[in-house]
């Protein structure tokens, strides 16, 4: 029914042409490209620093660039002018070749990372050995594939950190927030991990640890290597071990209790990070409906249980049986471990059953009995543990989660499902996040009494697919466990009807006995049950 | 067999009706539109249009909500009611019977009769039908002219803004909305709708609307003779109560269809509710006629409960609206007027820098708080709401503002600003 503009822009407005400062922009960028492609197939390029400097700053200087123009001469506000007109945002040619390159890309990462030139026993080549005088100048060790994909990664985030910023620069929250990330990403995932590896030598040997990556998002921190590394580092290494276990039992819930999980969500993680920047044009594409709810309950759940019994598994196998050598032997592990999720089962099945749908008891009643049932059969039988190998359990894991998941799918469709695909159905880390954020935190969204006008904006905008409207016009909070706080539906509201924050626990989730603007008689009747 | 209740209309007022009504009673509801399939929000019309949502995204409920509980819907055009027989007659001679019918039909453009008015390339923007012809109508368009500056004509020219026409808006006051907003206010609007390169020109009307050989717009004269060329004419002076179908049916009609504080019309077990009421006694503080989303939302509620057994008075507490002009948002509670009596005095704060503006209207003779306009700063509704209830003095309402504040996390607060220019005027007075 409606026109529809064919173009390439990822800005705000469907310009007729580029404007001149648009063109010099995607010259720099194509340009910048150009450079990796070459360096991909094996074209010698002498002065491989030079070179490389090129390429990155022709691709963030492009995105920088382009942003500036397209944002630069309008008035600060909400940039979505034909957000749906445009085909690299709503689906059309432009976002299926991108999402095809994007997903070839993780898959080649992932899979097949000698096509862009990774040696195992030689010198580098190609797309890799490009990053090699880079690599070598922080951890003085040659690049691998993930060298590449951080410096690509970080570049993302912040090139697309300062078109975000411009888009919102009417928006204190929305700076703060993506100078949070950039920042994160900057030093914690790309800088401090890489000056780690220098301060390796002999008999000192840190495992690559961003410490902002918190089990079980970093579903690997607590494998044998690693253990053993941080274990033979001494006192620095234990510190960090202790740090890994103390972030998840300790930090997050405390965090997540005072700000929600967008403490960690939207200001700190990098997966976030990359969603909220280079992701943020394709935030519209995420599926509302009560049906991919309900997907994302099961799915991100399950990932969570998988995620546990992997781990366990994986710890359980390096541990011991004697606990003259060490006090933590498989079997107080393995009842510390049952102790402390029935520690949780029991408490939201005491204090917080109500506020759970039917359907989220049967699965939590369903989870502790198949998790129970499996150290129960261990206990018995003795053999391996969870009916799995170890590191079945382990690959199976790395391979469908950590690479399918989390990448290839979440990332590479950005354009077709929205930004945040993994963030919603997959990561383990927001479930637990989430279901903390539901049942014990001071953060929602208030709803400003009766202002709603149901436009469909909040929604639209929603990310993570949450159908704000349906709560803002009957006038209750927005509580939900899969909300990363980005604030972009107290943006885009056009009557003021939406805040993030925290505040105290006390009719934090139930409608306003009052919809304001009648008078309160009917509102009893109204609100009768 | 229970009772059929059929709507006609199924904007928010009929909508929200129907499903209060399903909520306390199973009785059979019918709605009927001619308009769309599915409940839209209007309100977001324009930013289907900007590009920022589909038409789908405007729809409140998923196709299935209407099935899994039980609303039956029709897309038809009701030509007749027969309200003796007690049925309704639709355009294709289809019969349908009721046992209580609830009118919310809404509105339409009040076109003032204009010689012209009927050219191609003029038209208002009410329903989704409008929403298509300004769709054809503006393709390839230069230079549009809107008559009349309320939320319509402000929704109008950012659209054809974001699509590079040029907009004229012919304004009859000084000032943007001038016949709602205190005149700073209206200004204080009209710099920042001109800032988007939107030209106003002010004390200004129309005289008639001129068009070419084949019936298209080309230009409009103003009362002052003055000619601008254009090719496409917006009429937004208004909207008025969609209720010509109603001409021979013998349910009673003003401007809108005449109710009682129960909402009911002259005629047994007919109701109407939204833009298309008039109400024959209404509280001082409101008007016979609102049409806002709000109201409409407000009389669908109260009607259910009567509808449902429980005869309840419809008695709307403090008004409030809100809009957004460009980039600026507005919120308004309690009583701010245009022209406002010698016994009411004003307090108006603007920061030009970051374009936000509060202005506040209390009672001389013992400055009782009665109602505020804010501009750009967000105000916590329920906060606000109870300011006016306990009917809290001017000086106290300003030294509490930032209880009152809804603006997001981390944003500039004005608050000290506001009491300093408070205390500055009123350190004069006193």
């Amino acid at each position: 029914m409606y026109q529809s503009q064919k173009s390439m822009a990822l800005g705000g407005q469907p310009p007729k042409a580029l404007s001149s400062l648009q063109k010099v922009a995607v010259s720099m960028g194509v340009l910048g490209l150009l450079i990796l492609v070459l360096a991909t197939f094996q074209v010698e390029l002498p002065q491989k620093s030079l070179w490389l400097s090129l390429a990155l700053g022709g691709i963030g200087g492009g995105v920088i660039l382009f942003s500036a123009a397209a944002y630069g001469n309008k008035s600060a506000g909400i940039k979505n002018d034909g957000v749906w007109f445009k085909s690299i945002s709503s689906r059309g040619l432009w976002a299926w070749v991108f999402g095809v390159l994007l997903t070839g890309f993780y898959i080649i990462l992932y899979f097949f990372p000698a096509l862009i030139g990774l040696r195992e026993d030689a010198a580098n080549v190609g797309l890799i050995a490009l990053f090699d005088p880079f690599s070598k100048a922080l951890s003085g060790n040659p690049a691998s594939q993930w060298f590449v994909y951080g410096v690509l990664y970080t570049l993302a985030i912040l090139a697309f950190g300062f078109k975000f910023l411009w888009k919102y620069r009417h928006s204190r929250y929305e700076k703060l927030r993506t100078i949070s990330v950039m920042f994160f990403q900057t030093a914690f995932a790309f800088l401090i991990p890489e000056f780690m590896a220098r301060l390796n030598g002999k008999g000192f040997s840190l495992p690559y640890y961003d410490l902002k990556n918190i089990w079980p998002l970093n579903y690997y921190n607590f494998e044998q290597y690693r253990v053993d590394d941080f274990i033979s580092a001494g006192t620095v290494g234990v510190a960090l071990l202790i740090f890994g276990i103390v972030s998840i039992l300790v930090i997050t819930p405390i965090l997540t209790y005072k700000y929600g999980k967008r403490w960690y969500c939207s200001w700190v993680c990098g997966c976030g990070g990359l969603a909220e920047t280079a992701g943020d044009s394709f935030r519209q594409l995420s599926d509302k409906s009560t049906f991919a709810w309900k997907v994302e309950r099961w799915v991100v759940h399950s990932v969570v249980v998988f995620v546990v019994l992997m781990t366990t598994a994986v710890i359980y196998t390096y541990l011991g049986y004697d606990p003259e050598k060490y006090w933590l032997t498989k079997d107080l592990f393995l009842l510390l471990v049952g102790g402390l999720l029935s520690l949780v089962f029991a408490w939201v099945m005491i204090f917080k059953r109500q506020e759970l749908e039917k359907d989220a008891q049967y699965a939590a009643i369903g989870y502790m009995v198949i998790i129970a049932s499996l150290i129960g059969i261990h206990f018995f039988s003795g053999n391996d543990l969870f009916l799995f190998q170890a590191e079945t359990l382990r690959s199976s894991y790395g391979f469908l989660i950590g690479s399918i998941f989390s990448g290839v799918i979440g990332t590479g469709f950005y354009p077709i499902f929205g930004n945040r695909v993994w963030c919603r159905f997959g990561c383990p880390m927001a479930a637990i996040l989430g279901f903390q954020q539901r049942l014990f935190s001071k953060f929602r969204i208030t709803v400003n009494g009766g202002q709603c006008i149901s436009c469909g904006n909040c929604s639209t905008y929603c990310e993570m697919g949450i159908d704000v409207r349906a709560y803002a016009q009957k006038g209750a909070n927005i509580v939900r466990s899969s909300c990363v706080g980005c604030g972009i539906c107290a943006e885009v509201c056009p009557r003021g009807v939406l805040k993030l924050e925290n505040d105290s626990l006390d009719g934090r989730i139930n409608p306003k006995d009052v919809l304001l603007g009648n008078d309160v008689d009917l509102m009893d009747y109204v609100n009768q049950k | 067999m229970s009772q059929k209740v059929v709507i006609i209309g199924n904007g928010i007022a009929g909508v929200t009706a129907a499903r209060h009504i399903r909520k306390f009673s199973d009785k059979e509801i019918l709605i009927i539109s001619a308009e769309s399939e599915y409940f839209f929000s209007r309100t977001a019309l324009m930013y289907i249009y900007m590009g920022h949502m589909k038409f789908e995204h405007t729809q409140p409920y998923e196709n299935h909500f209407w099935k899994k509980n039980n609303i039956q819907l029709l897309q038809a055009f009701v030509a007749n009611i027969e309200v003796n027989s007690k049925k309704l007659i639709t355009q294709n001679g289809e019969e349908i019977a009721y046992d209580q019918l609830i009118l919310a039909t809404g509105s339409q453009t009040a076109f003032r009769g204009w010689e012209g008015e009927n050219l191609n390339g003029v038209q208002g923007l009410v329903n989704k039908q409008d929403l298509e012809l300004l769709e054809k109508n503006t393709q390839n368009i230069k230079k549009a002219v809107l008559i009349g500056g309320g939320l319509i004509g402000v929704e109008l020219a950012e659209m054809l803004h974001t699509r590079k026409i040029d907009v004229t808006i012919l304004i009859r006051e000084s000032g943007f909305w001038g016949n709602v907003l205190p005149q700073q206010d209206a200004q204080f609007i009209s710099r920042h709708i001109e800032k988007h390169g939107v030209e106003i020109l002010e004390e200004t009307e129309l005289d008639k609307i001129i068009g070419d050989k084949n019936n298209q717009v080309n230009a409009i004269l103003t009362k002052d003779g003055k000619e601008i060329s254009c090719d496409f004419v917006g009429i937004c002076t208004g909207v008025q109560p969609n209720i010509d179908f109603l001409k021979n049916s013998g349910i009673e009609t003003n401007r809108g269809i005449l109710v009682n504080k129960y909402l009911e019309t002259n005629i047994k077990d007919v109701y109407a509710i939204g833009d298309c009421a008039e109400q024959k006694e209404h509280p001082t503080h409101r008007k016979s006629i609102e049409a806002v989303w709000y109201v409409g939302r407000m009389m669908g509620e109260t009607l259910a409960q009567t509808i449902c057994g429980n005869l309840t008075t419809y008695q709307p507490g403090h008004w409030y609206n809100s809009a957004k002009f460009f980039d600026i948002e507005y919120q308004t509670y309690g009583s701010v007027l245009a022209n406002a009596e010698e016994d009411i005095g004003d307090f108006y704060w603007e920061d030009l820098k970051h374009e936000k503006a509060v202005h506040i209207q209390y009672a001389k003779a013992d400055e009782t708080f009665l109602g505020i306009n804010t501009f750009g700063i967000r105000m916590r509704h329920e906060v606000i709401d109870e300011y006016l209830s306990r009917q809290m003095k001017l000086q106290e309402v300003i030294s509490n503002l930032k209880k009152a504040n809804f603006d997001k996390e981390f944003s500039r607060k004005y608050e000290k600003q506001i009491q300093a220019a408070f205390n500055e005027i009123y350190s004069k007075v006193t």
